[in-house]
């Protein structure tokens, strides 16, 4: 079993010292914050390696910091069943809120299969796009729904097909 | 930016004459509410399955971005709305462990939260063992699981006063003690339960034309398990020994003495909708010999006493610091996680995300229902137990 700064140790090894952007540690749960162009790499590094093996993927979510910030990131929340840890990366990238242009990431459904539905999730919800994923779609919504509702600038919808909505 | 075709777009321009695309619900009883499954099939045999959901989408999410995190729980009641005293308790615990106040509560409220969650976990199992009888065609089972679920749902009402969503676990504390004669209610219907979880088992579990409908059925590798999200239930009838109240150790679950129950194939092939079954029936009554634990100490060391407030601990303003956090804890479905980002400034959360273990779970049934007969894709999704409560979130 591998500690924080072991695992930090063994991704720089492997895919060198601009693989990791930077480490947040103040909180509960210590996250690493990969480069966005690697993140597939090193999520496959994490699930085959015979000492981490983070074979679980509990969660992933898109998340939108804000208007001021013009920032987007995909947070990876990473389990291990055989070692019974936790581990927390994070990816982030700056946007300029075009609506034309949604912000993209690389997709890891190819490393877990669950990422495929959490990521039509993230597309739906905070419209960012995943790159290399089979079937990016709406999944929650309806498909022809306008805008992503967790964006910080989603302006509420009045009516949906002529139906008001209030 | 040029739009690739998706899966959807490539299954679904190219059929071939012999296929039908069939609409299975989203008003079809057996897909336990409003689920729609496009299939794709030739003849009886189903090639291809595309789930669709969203018809039960109440933007959770979208409500968190305005409420403070108490106001929150009724929302988090509704999501699975079979086991709200597990949601509770899964967003409570991470809330508290935010603030810092998770070593401070008091062991009479924990043991009542794990009481009431597991009888609450009973009463969720006993709607998927009972429906998925009615699955496939059994409806004794069916009304049997209900009415011993009634006296459930009696008793977690005469507790928070409302029948499934209950709004009882708060953070720092208790909605109510327990009412004065709840242990004794309690400990009358173990004493009732136990030999009609016996009779259960002769009727349904051994039942043999339910064992050739499920037996063998929608068999679901470890590996695949694992890669798919599955939790609960759903691995643990793979084989796999992973129960997050024994992996996190969280509440006072390290006190109590309880199995981890797993599929073993012994009516077909590990990991098939049987053993599925089979695990929740196990769990049961694994949960009636916790609630069993549970009693003894409350009703011992830990009596009600006049004095004790169970909202003595509750804090004044709830203002986590700024951090962002992932609790996960074990609902009857499977691993329920919410995604807390807290900007250490209001009592509004930023962001509050929740991982559905029956959002997870569902989405293997595109890969263990393909290729299998129609008949037997209603047998695998029984066998799922998903909430649409909770999919659509």
């Amino acid at each position: 079993m591998m500690t924080f700064d072991e695992i930090k140790t063994l991704l720089t090894d492997k895919f060198g010292a601009d693989a990791i952007m930077d480490a947040e540690t103040s909180g509960l749960q210590p996250a690493i914050l990969i480069n966005p162009e690697m993140i597939v790499k090193v999520c496959e590094e994490l699930r085959d390696n015979e000492k981490t093996w983070f074979d679980f993927l509990s969660c992933l979510s898109g998340i939108d910091h804000g208007i001021e910030s013009n920032k987007f990131s995909v947070v990876y929340h990473l389990a291990s069943i055989p070692y019974n840890r936790q581990l927390v990366l994070k990816v982030v990238k700056e946007h300029s809120r075009n609506s034309e242009n949604l912000p993209v990431f690389h997709s890891v459904s190819g490393v877990w299969h669950t990422a495929e539905w959490h990521e039509r999730e993230a597309y739906d919800l905070v419209g960012i796009r995943f790159e290399g994923h089979p079937d990016m779609r709406r999944i929650l919504l309806p498909d022809d729904w306008e805008g992503y509702p967790l964006r910080k600038d989603y302006q509420a919808a009045e009516e949906y097909k002529g139906i008001k909505i209030n | 930016m040029q739009v690739n075709k998706t899966r959807y777009d490539l299954l679904t321009e190219n059929l071939q004459p012999e296929e039908m695309i069939i609409n299975m619900g989203p008003q079809h009883p057996s897909t336990h509410g409003v689920l729609r499954l496009e299939l794709i099939t030739d003849g009886e045999i189903v090639k291809e399955v595309i789930p669709h959901m969203g018809y039960l989408h109440r933007c959770f999410e979208k409500h968190c971005e305005s409420l403070s995190y108490q106001q929150i729980i009724p929302f988090v009641d509704r999501m699975d709305y079979l086991a709200s005293m597990n949601n509770d308790h899964a967003y409570v615990m991470g809330v508290e462990r935010m603030l810092g106040i998770d070593k401070d509560i008091p062991k009479r409220i924990e043991y009542i939260r794990v009481l009431v969650c597991e009888l609450n976990r009973i009463a969720s199992h006993l709607i998927a063992i009972g429906t998925y009888g009615i699955d496939i065609g059994a409806f004794t089972p069916f009304l049997w699981c209900f009415r011993d679920r009634e006296h459930i749902m009696n008793m977690l009402e005469w507790a928070s006063g409302s029948r499934m969503l209950y709004n009882y676990i708060w953070i720092g504390g208790l909605f109510y003690d327990l009412p004065i004669g709840f242990e004794e209610r309690c400990r009358e219907f173990i004493t009732y339960f136990k030999p009609k979880l016996t009779e259960l088992n002769q009727l349904l579990t051994d039942n043999q034309i339910f064992i050739s409908r499920t037996a063998g059925v929608g068999v679901l590798s470890p590996d695949l398990a694992i890669s798919y999200g599955c939790s609960g239930p759903m691995l643990r009838g793979s084989g796999i020994k992973w129960d997050l109240r024994r992996a996190d150790e969280y509440s006072v679950y390290p006190e109590l003495e309880f199995e981890i129950q797993v599929g073993k194939g012994e009516m077909g092939s590990k990991g098939d909708c049987w053993d599925r079954y089979k695990v929740r029936v196990d769990e049961v009554a694994e949960s009636v010999h916790i609630i069993e634990q549970c009693l003894n100490r409350l009703m011992n060391e830990l009596k009600r006493s006049p004095d004790f407030d169970p909202r003595a601990k509750m804090p004044k303003k709830i203002i986590p610091k700024e951090q962002d956090f992932y609790i996960r804890a074990e609902n009857p479905k499977g691993e329920l996680g919410y995604y807390f980002i807290s900007d250490g400034k209001t009592e509004i959360p930023k962001r509050v995300k929740a991982r559905a273990p029956s959002f997870n779970n569902l989405s293997v049934l595109p890969e263990i229902g393909r290729g299998v007969l129609i008949a037997d894709l209603i047998a695998i999704l029984g066998s799922i137990d998903i909430v649409l409560g909770e999919v659509d979130r």
